[in-house]
């Protein structure tokens, strides 16, 4: 009985799993578990899964890789209402090196800059300094920093290698190697 | 033998129609009802992945004053109507004027104030 309860059990999850898992399962509005299915709105409004499905897809999230869907230029979201704020972007990338035993961060400013002002961070939420962000996964996970909108609206902290992409050892000879945004 | 395979062949069947029942709202929906049902209408639904297609985060978290946090920024219809917050765009020129009520409250009711969403949203501080 116990084996059958537990195989039952590893079935559901599995299903479950797979329906997290894959692309393209858009929940409709009227059975997302949060708008009132009697509200006439429900026939009005756009369905996520129309506009998501045309998206570059990815595993979580929304399941649309948002960063290339827009490099992509498959949307173009406005930087501003009035046409008076033209993106700054930044090829710069952060190197965060006190990870251990995960690997380092690289922190691209590049896709933030295309989706944000620099405002939206500095100095607000990062002081644009070196070792001047007592960062760690803790405040993240308690949505600080960079958990302020990864795990919230950006790609879930479930999606480690992402940040943690960076081998020490390929870093030699380059200059963020030296310390530079450590921390 | 005969019969546990049949019922596994039925707990399958059963789990495979498991994902056309579970409800999951998008990721990074917001729902507000700091003051919806208490003043007599349905909770707010927020979808960030429709706005989000249209404009960047800093149009609505630096230039029209969002907080990072639901139901933190204080957000009223009288705010609105003069323009502020929703009321920005939600004037019928940009976006639909706020007296289509039903397009934002369209909550079940009960919901709470929060982030919500499948696919590994938890919002902050809630893991």
């Amino acid at each position: 009985m116990k084996s059958r309860s537990a195989i039952f059990l590893l079935v559901v999850l599995t299903a479950l799993t797979s329906a997290v898992v894959g692309a393209g399962n858009w929940q409709p509005l009227k059975n997302d578990g949060l708008h009132d299915p009697s509200n006439p709105a429900i026939e009005v409004l756009q369905e996520p899964g129309e506009a998501l499905s045309v998206l570059v897809p990815d595993g979580a999230g929304n399941k649309v890789d948002w960063v290339q869907s827009l490099q992509q230029g498959l949307i173009e979201p406005r930087p501003s209402l009035d046409g008076g704020r033209e993106p700054e972007i930044l090829d710069s990338d952060v190197i965060m090196k006190n990870t251990y035993p995960m690997l380092y961060v690289r922190f691209p400013h590049k896709p933030h800059t295309q989706w944000m002002a620099c405002e939206m961070c500095h100095d607000r939420i990062f002081l644009p300094q070196e070792d001047a962000n007592p960062i760690n996964m803790g405040k993240i996970l308690e949505g600080e920093y960079c958990g302020l909108c990864h795990g919230a609206v950006s790609f879930p902290l479930t999606e480690c290698n992402r940040c943690h992409n960076t081998d020490p050892a390929t870093l030699v000879g380059e200059s963020a190697a030296t310390g530079e945004g450590a921390q | 033998m005969k019969g546990w395979t049949s019922r596994l062949l039925t707990l399958l069947v059963i789990a495979s129609l498991v994902p056309a029942v579970v409800a999951w709202a998008e990721y990074a929906d917001v729902t507000i009802n700091t003051r919806s049902e208490a003043e007599g209408v349905a909770p707010v639904i927020y979808p960030h992945w429709f706005h989000r297609i249209r404009f960047q985060c800093s149009v609505c978290h630096v230039d029209l004053g969002f907080k990072t946090g639901a139901g933190t920024t204080g957000i009223t219809m009288e705010k609105l109507i003069d323009g502020q917050y929703c009321g920005a765009c939600h004037d019928g020129n940009i976006a639909w004027s706020i007296d289509n009520c039903d397009l934002c409250h369209s909550g079940r009711p009960g919901l709470e104030t929060g982030i919500k969403g499948g696919h590994e949203t938890m919002g902050p501080g809630l893991y």
